[in-house]
């Protein structure tokens, strides 16, 4: 046990292969392949808790959920204990593993400011899963995050959602392209504009430009479906991406805080026939009717999140991812974007505090598994402890939202990741 | 001498049931907040109208669980304040109220003393220029918007005292000032003063990345030691010269505000309060601070648990920051959860702060329970909320715990101080309420909001008798 602190995020599959690998060699030392987690207090978010339950773990897929006096256990398995269990954690919006802990331009690879609109930038390439940080969020039974380019420019690229595991982003990832992430308000505007239009200078001219770069794409979805192939347009990335976002395939991640721009998102929305994902949201409670009946989800910002003076989230509330979900909409919890320090949130803190602040335990935590895994379209692999589902687990020695428990184990695709009390 | 105001906001709730009754209330509803409007406009109107002397007035907490700090709690307990001043603290069946109190029920509840952030951004102030990086001249007192809404949020989290600060990108930023979250309009009113009527505060420096830029500003740490060197080589200088003179005006040197600042300094009238991160610029400070012979508080110090030994060794005092990751920038890189705990273990004085805006004063009690997360012991971190902050700031004789004769400056909770599910019901400065969670207005502040982070409105000192009301 005492080497594996030595070993850098153990990709799942490698893991496991190394313990089948151990296994034939050395008969004799016990290298769990099966595990079994067992808790108090188990919150499977697939049906009511249960008490005195197991989580049952094989070939990294659950095999078995149920209460411990009923559930058949396998033999030879791996035991975990802890008072509270609950699936790993998954953050709906971070920027972790392309912005690293330095805060150096050489750890910086969230956004690219030569242009305004750049769907075409993947998040893949610019993963880095041996960032400091991913082991930090891990540590606190984050499993698996929503991460890409960063908030900051009109369309900033793309998205994606990966386990906080594997030494490569191929082992990580399990939607390479999960939205295209746009920025309505302050962040993506530069003062006056460029004079070769390449950032905005004010709200009209953004939306301006978002839609005609729609209409582009609308052109060259029409012309590349021609029967004649030798009028089809050159391809081109960027287009090829927003008309992915127009035939319903991605969903644009707007990151917007001020009523207007949302309302600006909305609008763009209905215009363009296209899925939205609203993104923080501080002045959502405002409009929190028409982002319902537009049937748009919303990754509320940080709880924590500072609500600086003068600044667009100046008016953001602890309350309002209560505020969201009592009027219907769908939302989950996100660590966020920081420009400094702390360079990460840790959504299993701002959950902590949107339990406290309208939302019930089960609802924040939902916010943090279930309701994230189904905004962010990974649902059928996390977010609950249900048979058939990857194996990522969270255990706690006590309430996970107070300040003073501590996550006592990390399971990613039943590869334990982490026995060390955080 | 520290100026009490008179006249203003009512002190407390006078009905014992009744402004606390609410929350709890709002607890039992988890989620789902009554703010009972009517019976708080009737209080605000009162509030707003009165004009009473609150040095005539007791105020009995009565009932909850007490944390006096520096000794042990009190499972039911009474906390009596008169005249701005703590005037009884014990167990509450052995603790007379006077006949004349005010009760506050408080069964249920925690009261504590007002918490002491020593490392606040709050105001809106600013320090030193782009001019250069030594400014111990300015003030930051000279800078500080009153009506911020950073003060209200302050309130909220149950803050009374704190030590706002210009920034760490010089060497040295500026004087700081030691302030009391009366509500008032001016920030002569917000002072602490020493017997002389003088604002007290510390100089701000720092080293390590932070003041680091083109010239004038020093290119490395060791170009940075210097620069603090040479100056306060020229304080010594100085010193020297005005003891000479004996206060002969013919021998006096001229008037210099940058080295007078320094004077103060090396005679001990201002604590240094030193911005580090990194171990070495954390042993750079205190190889200062043995030649020159300043008093230091280390301030951030991410790399405490590296060093902890040689910190309790060198007696000096930390001012610890935590935050929900390290990094943003390098020197914070290794930054640890730990540091309260290991500088606990070491037997170092250890405070905590929030550096608001870097985390948020509604959030302080959050602070102390990370770090007892990360294994400091649950009595050393209220400790470092409180009493430790005021030691540091000199003022741990007046404020930091409930002591007779110490200042009324003490919070009420919903619950434990270290978990998430407790809030702050009311705060009292100098006996007066300055935050109370079911007025609709301090809520807003307290959670957030359309409109919380506007500047607050003037406190209304006057318009009491312009509506016919009472003198």
């Amino acid at each position: 046990m005492s080497l594996d602190r030595w070993r850098a995020c153990p990709s799942p599959r490698a893991a496991r292969l190394a313990a089948v690998v151990i296994a034939l060699a050395a008969p004799a030392v016990a290298v769990a392949e099966v595990l079994v987690v067992r808790g108090d207090v188990v919150h499977t978010m697939a049906g009511p808790r249960i008490t005195d339950g197991v989580v049952v773990i094989e070939d990294g897929t659950i095999s078995a959920v149920g209460p411990a006096a009923t559930t058949p256990l396998p033999a030879n398995a791996k035991l975990l204990r802890g008072a509270v269990v609950t699936p790993g954690l998954v953050d709906a919006h971070s920027v972790v593993g392309l912005a690293g802990h330095l805060n150096q331009p050489q750890d910086q690879d969230q956004l690219d400011s030569a242009e305004a609109i750049q769907p075409e930038l993947r998040a893949l390439d610019a993963y880095n899963p041996q960032e400091r940080l991913i082991e930090w969020l891990r540590g606190f039974g984050v499993t698996t995050i929503h991460t890409g380019h960063a908030p900051g420019a009109l369309v900033s690229g793309q998205t994606m959602v990966v386990k906080l595991a594997g030494t490569t982003v191929e082992e990580a990832v399990l939607v390479p392209m999960a939205m295209v992430a746009v920025t309505l308000g302050d962040a993506a505007r530069r003062e006056g504009g460029d004079a070769d239009a390449k950032s905005p200078g004010t709200r009209s001219k953004a939306v301006a430009m978002l839609r005609a770069e729609f209409v582009k794409a609308q052109e060259y979805r029409r012309k590349r479906a021609l029967a004649d192939a030798s009028k089809h347009p050159d391809v081109d990335l960027g287009l090829e991406t927003m008309a992915g976002v127009l035939g319903g395939t991605v969903p644009l991640l707007v990151t917007a805080d001020r009523a207007h721009d949302i309302a600006s998102a909305l609008r763009v929305a209905e215009e363009f026939g296209v899925r939205v994902v609203l993104d923080s949201a501080a002045e959502g409670y405002l409009l929190a009717d028409r982002i319902k009946a537009a049937g748009v989800p919303v990754i509320v910002h940080p709880t924590m999140r500072r609500a600086g003076g003068g600044g667009e989230t100046e008016n953001l509330s602890f309350e309002s991812a209560a505020t969201l979900r009592a009027a219907g909409i769908p939302i989950a919890l996100q660590s966020g974007y920081e420009s400094y320090v702390p360079k990460t949130r840790v959504v299993l803190f701002e959950a902590g505090l949107a339990s406290v602040h309208g939302l019930t335990f089960e609802q924040a935590l939902a916010a943090v598994t279930i309701d994230a895994a189904t905004i962010i379209g990974v649902a059928d692999r996390v977010g609950s402890l249900a048979v058939g589902k990857d194996g990522d687990v969270a255990i706690y020695d006590g309430d996970p939202f107070e300040y003073t428990t501590h996550c006592t184990g990390v399971v990613i695709d039943g590869v334990v990741m982490s026995e060390e009390a955080r | 001498m520290i100026q009490r105001a008179t006249a203003g906001r009512l002190p407390a709730a006078t009905d014992s049931a009744g402004l606390l009754s609410g929350w709890r209330r709002e607890l039992d509803n988890a989620g789902v907040i009554n703010s009972r409007i009517h019976a708080l406009a009737v209080a605000l109107v009162i509030a707003w109208c009165g004009v009473v002397r609150a040095a005539d007035t007791a105020t009995a907490f009565v009932g909850g669980r007490v944390i006096p700090v520096g000794r042990a709690e009190v499972p039911a307990g009474t906390v009596v304040i008169r005249g701005g001043t703590i005037v009884a603290v014990g167990p509450a069946d052995s603790t007379p109220v006077p006949p004349d109190a005010q009760r506050i029920d408080t069964t249920g509840l925690v009261v504590m003393p007002g918490l002491v952030d020593t490392h606040s951004h709050v105001g809106g102030g600013q320090g030193g220029d782009a001019s250069g990086p030594v400014q111990p001249d300015v003030r930051i007192l000279d800078s500080i918007n009153v009506r911020d809404a950073g003060f209200r949020k302050c309130r909220a989290g149950g803050l009374t005292t704190l030590n706002i600060m210009p920034g760490s990108g010089h060497l040295a930023s500026g004087q700081t000032v030691y302030v009391k979250l009366r509500r008032v309009d001016t920030i002569d009113e917000l002072l602490y003063r020493d017997a002389d009527g003088r604002p007290l505060g510390g100089l701000k420096m720092a080293n390590g990345t932070n003041s680091q830029k083109e010239p004038p500003f020093p290119g490395t740490r060791g170009k940075s030691a210097a620069l603090v060197r040479q100056k306060f080589v020229k304080a010594l200088a100085y010193r020297d010269k005005l003891a000479q003179a004996a206060g002969d005006p013919e021998k006096r040197p001229d008037r210099d505000l940058e080295l007078e600042a320094l004077v103060d300094v090396l005679e001990k009238r201002k604590i240094v309060h030193h911005h580090c991160h990194r171990a070495d610029d954390i042993m750079t400070v205190l190889r200062l601070r043995d030649e020159f012979g300043f008093d230091v508080v280390l301030h951030h110090v991410s790399e405490a648990w590296k060093v902890a030994g040689a910190l309790a060794k060198s007696g000096a005092a930390c001012s610890v920051i935590v935050l929900d990751s390290p990094g943003g920038k390098i020197e914070a890189a290794d930054f640890s959860l730990v540091n309260g705990a290991a500088l606990e273990a070491a037997g170092v004085p250890c405070a905590l702060h929030t550096d608001d805006p870097v985390t948020d004063s509604r959030l302080f009690l959050r602070t102390a329970a990370l770090a007892v997360r990360a294994g400091m012991s649950r009595d050393k971190a209220i400790e470092s909320l409180t009493l430790a902050g005021a030691r540091m700031l000199g003022l741990g004789d007046r404020i930091g715990s409930l002591d007779v004769g110490k200042d009324a400056d003490l919070i009420v909770l919903s619950g434990d101080p270290l978990s998430v599910k407790t809030r702050v019901l009311q705060t009292f400065v100098e006996g007066r309420q300055v935050f109370d969670r079911d007025d609709p207005e301090d809520r807003l502040y307290a959670v957030g909001g359309f409109g919380a982070s506007r500047d607050q409105k003037a406190e209304p000192c006057c318009i009491g008798p312009a509506l016919g009301g009472l003198k």
